[in-house]
């Protein structure tokens, strides 16, 4: 069994044992309500095995959630740690069970938590925006999905059977070398990257074939919602930057596994080309994650303004200019390394450049409010959040891009405050927007307003009161990554950061219970119209939910904002009285269990690859290729929907639109 | 309160005028756009009819060129500032202050800072005793993983890289006891990774350099390896004799410890 042993497991530690048993009873308890239900068939066959981008989408942003419950677990441990760890006292947590838990943290919300609500997001509306009924290989986009959540799995595993890495969220050797880190933490942390990364690639290339190849009649580029717009150039960043990352792994993996030398202290090794590597990576990451929020403001922004979006060619050239300059920033994450003046002015200038396309998209958003008539409800709340915590996030990542500032910032608290001033005030705040607007087209129902703003609420305010302190605690010269501290002036501003953390909770438990309400109360809240908000987009000219082929007859676009124009042309009665006369036959993909059966022996292969436990290895690779040869050679299999069917359905959802007085001008 | 607001020394004072100049530019922008913001999403609220509406309005070319012209100008200043300091402040640029710099040799350990004093032959752990006004210049690296060498109140951080050296040129400007830490995370000792700077007068620095070269064990290769053991504790605090060339050695990974540690594989 390799190196697999029943030591493996950390009896001895009873933090981590609580915390994989309550994950395991969770687990249990979901298979046995499950299975009491009888859900199995239609867990299996609707959820689990769909090629369907919405229910894709949905899983995404599920499994997000749930990610963000364990790393925000992890956050709330450091923050607790750090309020105790004052002078001699060592706190609760000793080092080496704190250093895996911000490794954790970090590795999660990145990528668990943030990817993946990205990626959902995209997935559910960027084909209901064009206008199309799926995107472009929806097998390929269920195996991305399912790999995605392999490395969670993987990720949490590691939890209950060994340890995780201790050397920060990007592995930075030689620490993260056999050397100094001979456990299999950072080789969980390898594979679980291995398999997500090819996840994540996969659905950015599905992405951009489907905006590039895939879009309804008439639906030209300069006719795309922003929204489309920020996924297509996420998706082109993740395409790629993504085989950069899986790359630079695959060069610690060689270090790690065969005694190779990239990045070792001796044999010629040397840790900064790592460095580059991985930021090479990591920066174009950072606008993977922000540039689809920024696409989520833009569409809330305008509906709730009821008004068109501000300079949308603008927004455009921004959002392209910022996919480029992505790519020519990356050594402002270590410009302490002494690379000289001219090597860092260069690339502190490259960085503060970006800071224009995305100011011009900060004054297009302002001036879509202006003379705009806006509804305050939740989505919007949180763009107007995110506005306000956006721009104080954005002034101190400039301040740290002129190196001389940089030299005194780096690797504080103030740069942590700097990036989850604009990781949560940008891309959660983003995913929450999206996560409000658009869950009536999901699901058919809206959600609890009085919860979602208790939630935006304790978000807001918990995150100003959480790290704000970490701005002022980084001017004082306190580093990241401590586990403890002499200064005993830092205590106080850490409390206040504890209690702002309690905060979010607040925020966070607010979300679950707002989730809970409107899933009880739905029959109340049911959105028949299928145009809940008034929006401008092709998604809300379809049903909530939209039939899996999302439109009957694809529509004809003739603008921008083309469900918006479509309901003001005074000529014609509202879209959804007109029946089309054209109800052609439409095939639909067949369900594949392609991706969940890859997914498991690519958990199998990459716990075994962590424990050397070689046989396996060679098991579930062969799974996996025969599995993909299987699928290769399966006849397809696709069900049709005959036109007369359609057209029956069809109607009877317009009549039921129609009546429920959706569609009309506000 | 010591920190990078407090600065004791030309490089960091230099670096906190950066800091709040930047700030200050900034928010001659930011400022507005939050009042405005709020004003806007104020006043154009649904329930206030008193409010204009223009759902169609969503181009004007006097604005367009306003909002791509501010935050470019705000960039082309600030450009020019982050230029100028990055050659002004680059860690690797001597200091001219009349006096002849000291030099001083740094080496990260797990976990512990080892400094040694190449001209004058002695070495302190986790302590650097300095003469006030004079230029230090720093020649570093790592005998262990990473770290980063930072004193808040002198300015710049540099990071320390095994079998490389990089340059760091600081001045203490005043006596004091300044804190300083490694700022990159290095392992499980990581946060017990502290030293102190004592800035000190002329004459109390050479009545150190004499107590320190009369009394203290020597730095061979045989302490050093006893040194560089993991542990954020020293068996000394300072070494009277340095064997030349050990810096040398720690840096082309011949020196006994990190030469063990390599062959260990």
């Amino acid at each position: 069994m390799g190196k697999l042993h029943w030591a493996a497991i950390p009896l001895d530690q009873p933090l981590a044992m609580a915390a994989s048993l309550t994950i395991i009873v969770g687990f249990l308890v979901l298979f046995a309500i499950v299975t009491w239900k009888g859900w199995w068939p239609t867990l299996w066959r609707e959820w689990l095995t769909s090629v369907d981008h919405k229910r894709i989408g949905v899983m995404y942003v599920l499994l997000a959630f749930v990610l963000l419950l364990r790393g925000f677990i992890d956050a709330l441990m450091m923050r607790s740690q750090l309020a105790i760890a004052a002078g001699a006292a060592p706190g609760y947590l000793p080092p080496e069970h704190y250093d895996q838990i911000f490794s954790a943290h970090g590795t999660i919300m990145i990528f668990f938590m943030a990817m993946p609500f990205m990626v959902g997001l995209m997935n559910f509306v960027v084909p209901l925006q064009l206008g199309v009924r799926d995107v472009a290989f929806p097998v390929l986009n269920s195996v991305s999905f399912w790999l995605t959540a392999s490395g969670a799995l993987l990720v949490n595993v590691s939890l209950v059977i060994g340890e995780f890495a201790r050397t920060g969220w990007l592995a930075y050797p030689p620490l993260s070398e056999l050397q100094f880190s001979p456990g299999v933490g950072v080789d969980y942390y390898l594979w679980a990257l291995q398999i997500a990364g090819v996840g994540t690639l996969l659905a950015g290339i599905n992405l951009v074939t489907t905006i590039l190849k895939v879009r309804a009649p008439g639906m030209s580029y300069m006719r795309m919602p922003v929204f489309c717009w920020t996924a297509l150039a996420s998706n082109m960043l993740i395409v790629a930057a993504f085989p950069i990352l899986t790359a630079t792994f695959a060069m610690l993996l060689l270090d790690r596994y065969v005694g190779m030398h990239f990045f070792t202290n001796d044999g010629g090794g040397n840790a900064m080309l790592y460095f580059n590597l991985i930021w090479a990576w990591g920066h174009p990451e950072v606008y993977i994650l922000i540039l689809p929020a920024f696409g989520v403001f833009s569409e809330v922004i305008a509906v709730f303004a009821g008004k068109r979006l501000f300079g949308y060619r603008s927004m455009v050239m921004a959002t392209l200019a910022i996919c480029v300059l992505s790519f020519m920033v990356w050594l402002h994450h270590f410009f302490t390394m002494g690379a000289g003046a001219d090597v860092n002015g260069f690339f502190g200038i490259m960085t503060m450049i970006i800071a224009v396309p995305t100011g011009v998209k900060i004054f297009s958003w302002l001036f879509t409010l202006y003379r705009g008539r806006i509804r305050f409800e939740v989505p919007l709340l949180w763009a107007i959040g995110f506005m306000v915590t956006f721009v104080i996030g954005g002034m101190t990542g400039v301040l740290m891009a002129v190196p001389p500032a940089d030299f005194v910032l780096h690797n504080s608290l103030f740069l942590v405050a700097h990036f989850h001033n604009v990781i949560i005030g940008g891309v959660l705040f983003g995913g929450m927007a999206g996560y409000n607007y658009w869950f009536p087209k999901a699901f058919g129902f809206t959600l609890d307003r009085r919860w979602g703003t208790v939630s935006f609420w304790c978000w807001l305010v918990g995150f100003y009161f959480a790290f704000m302190p970490l701005y002022a605690l980084g001017l004082l010269g306190m580093t990241r990554r401590m586990q403890h501290y002499a200064d005993a002036s830092w205590q106080p501003y850490l409390i206040v950061a504890e209690f702002g953390a309690l905060i979010i909770l607040c925020g966070i438990v607010a979300m679950i219970v707002q989730l809970v309400v409107s899933i009880r109360t739905r029959d109340r809240r049911r959105d028949l119209s299928g145009d809940p908000w008034n929006g401008r987009t092709l998604e809300w000219s379809t049903a909530s939910p939209p039939p899996t082929y999302n439109f009957a007859v694809l529509p004809v676009v003739e603008s921008l904002d083309a469900h918006w124009e479509s309901k003001h042309r005074a000529s014609q009665p509202p879209a959804a009285a007109r029946a089309p006369t054209d109800y052609a036959d439409i095939e639909i993909p067949a369900r594949s269990a392609n991706g969940f059966v890859t997914a498991v022996f690519a958990v199998l292969t990459g716990f075994a690859l962590v424990w050397h436990v070689w046989w396996v290895v060679i098991a579930g690779m062969t799974g996996a290729l025969l599995t993909l040869l299987a699928f290769g050679w399966t006849p397809r299999r696709d069900s049709i929907v005959a036109a007369g069917d359609l057209a029956s359905d069809d109607i009877a959802r317009r009549e039921m639109r129609a009546g429920a007085g959706g569609n009309t001008p506000a | 309160m010591p920190g990078v607001l407090d600065p004791r020394g030309p490089i960091a004072a230099a670096e906190r005028l950066i800091l709040l100049d930047a700030t200050a530019i900034m928010l001659v922008v930011v400022v507005p756009v939050i009042v405005m913001t709020l004003a806007f999403a104020w006043w154009y609220r649904a329930a206030n009819r008193r409010a204009l509406y223009r759902p169609d309005w969503a181009y004007s070319g006097q604005i367009e060129l306003t909002v791509w012209a501010i935050p470019a100008m705000v960039v082309l200043l600030l450009g020019g500032v982050g230029w100028i300091a990055s050659h002004d402040l680059d860690p690797g640029r001597s200091l001219q202050a009349g006096a002849a710099p000291l030099r001083i040799d740094a080496v990260s350990l797990d976990w512990k800072w080892l400094f040694i004093y190449p001209d004058a032959g002695v070495a302190t752990v986790d302590e650097l005793v300095v003469p006030v006004g004079v230029p230090l210049r720093f020649e570093l690296t790592s005998a262990t993983v990473m770290n980063a060498f930072f004193v808040p109140q002198l300015g710049s951080q540099i990071y320390t890289m095994p079998g490389m050296t990089t340059h760091l040129n600081l001045l203490a400007a005043g006596t004091g006891d300044f804190p300083g830490l490694s700022s990159h995370f290095s392992g499980s000792g990581f946060s017990d990774m502290r030293f102190i700077v004592r800035s000190v007068s002329a004459p109390q620095y050479a009545a150190w350099l004499a107590r320190t070269r009369s009394a203290a064990p020597t730095l061979d290769r045989t302490s050093y390896a006893s040194l560089a053991r993991a542990g954020s504790r020293s068996p000394f605090s300072a070494y009277g004799q340095v064997t030349p060339m050990l810096f040398e050695q720690i840096i082309e990974w011949s020196a006994p410890a990190t030469a063990a540690r390599a062959q260990a594989r």
